[in-house]
């Protein structure tokens, strides 16, 4: 109890300070704040805002872990260290502490520098304007590295993560103002600035990039190839992988994108809880379904020659989209992000479908870089409030209809 | 007639303190409390002066701004003190009230014969007109304007109200008398709406249109009943008068009394013995209180009205005009260590995010009056549709009163709402935004604005 006194004290003796809300966002991170309601609702609902994106953080989690194994594990199985795995899950060669190890002190630097850069800005804005730090940068801290390839130098993620937090959110008046999603801002911003960074067959893989400048500094190794396999159908070459490696996520790809499995499971325990939207996700899938389908459809009656270079991934059978590349992780931690999202629901349903529609539609379209999700739900958060306009003006117009109706 | 009204959005929140169906004579309160801020928008011209005596009925203020709307003492006494706050303003008359009360005699209306203009005049001079309120804005009712129908909800599902099939027991000729005398104010419908399951007085009532709800609250708010039977649009009114004020209006019509007797609600979990008492409109709330009723030096919220949308008062407060309930529940000003993260069993929520409501959805919860974290920038969406069952997108009419836009309100139904529809939605609301507020703010503003 004496802490609890003692912060509270604190609290009250420099209520006037410039820098209190920097104190405020660690006290109320230890204790519910003692605030009680004034006139209105005189009782209030047990969720707030922490604990919503805490929930969403608890979803992530399995993926990040799942990270860090198969980022050791993708490093020893190109260096030939180890056997691939076959089917199952829990493949004793996948769990393994050496995989663990290295894929942990990879990516535990990406998470500080995430968390460190970002609420350091979100500390720093949150003094100047003198408003309490709000908790929409604790989602997108977790997922910026779940999102970059394992190899990315921090400096470009601080870097990346300055602009997407100031230039994609705080500009617009910070935490639930933002027109784009700012972890896809800042994974934008790294995509265009260091594209040999984001994109290609060097990146996904741990210790590929320091291979090949070994190699051209004239040493005899072999090369490390990490492709994904959107970029193998790309070039229309035959998949290594089996069905099941996509499903359970042994596959080479950003950290958290590859275990659609996991991604699934923390899909479903979000809209369990009511925080994600079950409607963006169910659409986003459709929507993707549908685009998949047309294509196969397409490659499938000779529309175009195999010879063609969209026809690889175009001939690729329509629910295999769903489990490579981001397209599970954008859809189920990305898509929807309430605040850049639809925020009506039948807005939600059009919102996801075109999410899902595009990003196949991106993915096919751009062989240099065959992906989609990242722009396809960028995209759609500039039309999202375009399309609440559209829901929100057929309730208008049935208001207006009423009183035709009545003076007719 | 009778039409079915069900509503599935919504949220019954279950609180611990029920009032036990026994009603006690409250003993009489010394002291008698008429707070203009209880009349919405209503600027008060003071007719009674310090010093002076009135009797029940007699007129304490009018309204400035529309004179013919008086305002009655509750009961008869002498007029002790003004209480006035800045600049002036009138916040409360406090009436000492005689031992023998005495009543103004306003004569009673023979119903048959009185045509709408006579009601209208009665119910005026007598002070009953602030019992008939109107939308659009939610303020008491132009008596120039025609409403083209009168709603009146004979159902409260808001959490610990006072059950109205047991507190208009035995009015039943008040009751038929005001609302005979109401339906002669409107060339439309008086639409009554009763719980589907109720054995309430108002189903007997004849010239009405009944109505049956079902459903989660707020199935029993007269917005409700409204939005769901014949929505208000622009240019059109409505009237609604709280069902418990139909008794008072009735009396005045059957016997020329203004007797502001009514049965309110003692209940909420810091009440040692919730239950029902018989008291006047102004009387202090420690004549309530005083027997098994709070304990002494603890720490409560008074709330004069319900939980979601009464007002605070002080334990020297008085029970408002228009209340029938009085709630009292602990204050929540305490830290809890890590309670935005740890599993929660003993608070109400529409998530499962780690609380575990959705359980046990029988329960009694003993909740305090703690936000249960701070107030943020709306961020999450499609929570408030759950638990709306409106015609109307929640959200977005909030954000049009907040950067006031007075097209964008008009148009996404504001002359439909009041404050207190929007009160689950704050209960709910992760951004502890004051949802009534900003309704409230921006109907004065389209009031001041429009007109």
């Amino acid at each position: 109890m004496g802490l609890k006194k003692k912060l509270h004290d604190f609290k009250i003796k420099n209520k006037d300070k410039k820098w209190l809300p920097a104190f405020s966002a660690i006290h109320t991170f230890l204790f519910l704040p003692d605030e009680t309601t004034h006139n209105g609702t005189h009782i209030k609902a047990a969720d707030d805002l922490k604990r919503t994106m805490n929930t969403v953080i608890m979803a992530m989690i399995p993926c990040l872990i799942f990270g860090m194994f198969n980022a050791g594990y993708q490093h020893h199985l190109a260096l030939g260290e180890i056997q691939a795995v076959t089917g199952s899950f829990f493949s004793a060669e996948f769990w393994t502490m050496d995989n663990f190890m290295v894929g942990f002190w990879k990516i535990l630097p990406l998470v500080i520098v995430s968390y460190g850069v970002g609420l350091g800005i979100e500390f720093i804005f949150a003094i100047i304007k003198g408003h309490e730090v709000e908790e929409g940068y604790l989602v997108t801290g977790m997922l910026v590295p779940l999102i970059v390839p394992v190899d990315i130098p921090l400096w470009m993620l601080a870097v990346a993560v300055i602009f997407g937090v100031v230039i994609g959110k705080e500009v617009f008046g910070g935490t639930g103002m933002n027109i784009l999603n700012p972890a896809l801002t800042i994974r934008a911003f790294l995509f265009f600035a260091y594209p040999t960074w984001m994109s290609g067959d060097k990146v996904w893989v741990h210790g590929a990039v320091e291979r090949d400048q070994a190699i051209a500094a004239g040493e005899n190794l072999d090369a490390i190839s990490g492709e994904t396999i959107l970029g193998v159908l790309a070039q229309g070459k035959e998949v290594a992988y089996s069905t099941a490696d996509m499903f359970l996520g042994f596959i080479p790809g950003s950290v958290g994108e590859t275990s659609t499995v996991l991604i699934l499971l923390g899909g479903l325990f979000l809209i369990f809880t009511k925080i994600g939207s079950w409607r963006i996700m169910l659409s986003s899938v459709l929507g993707a379904v549908v685009m998949g389908l047309i294509f196969n459809q397409v490659a499938s009656a000779g529309i175009i020659s195999d010879s063609s270079k969209f026809y690889g991934l175009m001939s690729a059978p329509f629910w295999e989209h769903l489990i490579i590349g981001g397209f599970a992780f954008g859809t189920v931690f990305m898509a929807t992000d309430p605040v850049t999202a639809s925020q009506t629901n039948k807005g939600k349903w059009i919102y996801g479908f075109l999410v899902g529609f595009i990003s196949i539609l991106i993915r096919v379209f751009n062989p240099a870089y065959p992906e989609g999700v990242m722009l396809a739900i960028l995209l759609m958060n500039v039309f999202a409030p375009t399309i609440d306009h559209y829901v929100v003006q057929g309730n208008v117009k049935r208001r207006l209809k009423r009183v035709k109706v009545k003076t007719a | 007639m009778s039409n079915d009204i069900r509503i599935k959005k919504g949220l019954d929140i279950k609180l611990k303190g029920e009032a036990e169906k026994t009603v006690e004579q409250a003993i009489i309160s010394n002291y008698c409390t008429v707070r203009p801020e209880d009349f919405h928008g209503v600027i008060p011209k003071l007719v009674a002066k310090e010093g002076s005596s009135v009797e029940a009925g007699g007129t304490l203020f009018y309204n400035k701004a529309n004179e013919v709307i008086k305002f009655s003492s509750p009961v008869s006494g002498k007029v002790v003190e003004i209480v006035r706050g800045p600049k002036r303003r009138i916040d409360a008359i406090k009436i000492e009230a005689d031992k023998k009360q005495s009543y103004r005699d306003f004569g009673a209306l023979s119903l048959d014969s009185a045509g709408a203009d006579e009601v209208k005049a009665k119910l005026l001079e007598s002070g009953c007109w602030p019992f008939v309120k109107q939308r659009p804005y939610d303020v008491i009712a132009d008596p120039e304007k025609s409403p083209k129908a009168i709603f009146i909800s004979g159902y409260a599902s808001a959490p610990l109200a006072a059950d109205l099939d047991f507190t208009l027991q035995g009015k039943e000729a008040e009751l038929q008398a005001a609302v005979t005398a109401l339906s002669k104010l409107t060339e439309g419908k008086v639409h009554l709406a009763v719980g589907r399951k109720s054995n309430s007085p108002l189903a007997g009532l004849t010239g009405v249109t009944l109505h049956k709800v079902s459903g989660p609250h707020p199935s029993g708010n007269v917005g409700t009943l409204i939005n769901k039977i014949d929505p208000v649009n622009k240019g059109e009114v409505v009237w609604t008068v709280a069902a418990q004020d139909l008794v008072i209006i009735g009396e005045l019509l059957l016997t020329g009394r203004f007797n502001a007797e009514r049965v309110v609600a003692l209940a909420g979990s810091s009440v040692q013995k919730p239950r029902y008492f018989k008291t006047l409109i102004g009387s202090e709330v420690a004549t309530l209180i005083y027997d098994k009723g709070v304990e002494k030096g603890g720490h409560d919220r008074i709330i004069s009205g319900n939980v979601l949308s009464g007002k605070q008062i002080k334990p020297d407060g008085a029970l408002d005009y228009y209340s029938n309930v009085v709630t009292i529940i602990p204050e929540g000003d305490d830290y809890e260590f890590f309670g935005w993260n740890k599993p929660v069993f003993n608070k109400v929520s529409t998530s499962r995010a780690l609380t575990f409501s959705w359980l046990n959805p029988k329960k009694e919860y003993d909740l305090n009056t703690n936000t249960n974290g701070e107030h943020r920038a709306f961020v999450v969406t499609g929570g408030y549709e759950e638990v709306f069952p409106l015609d109307i997108y929640p959200l977005q009419i909030l954000k049009a009163c907040m950067y006031k836009d007075l097209d964008e309100m008009e148009a996404l139904g504001m002359y439909e709402v009041a404050p207190e529809d929007f009160a689950l939605t704050e209960f709910v609301c992760v951004s502890k935004q004051p949802h009534q507020k900003i309704i409230r703010e921006g109907l004065d503003l389209m009031l001041k604005e429009i007109g």
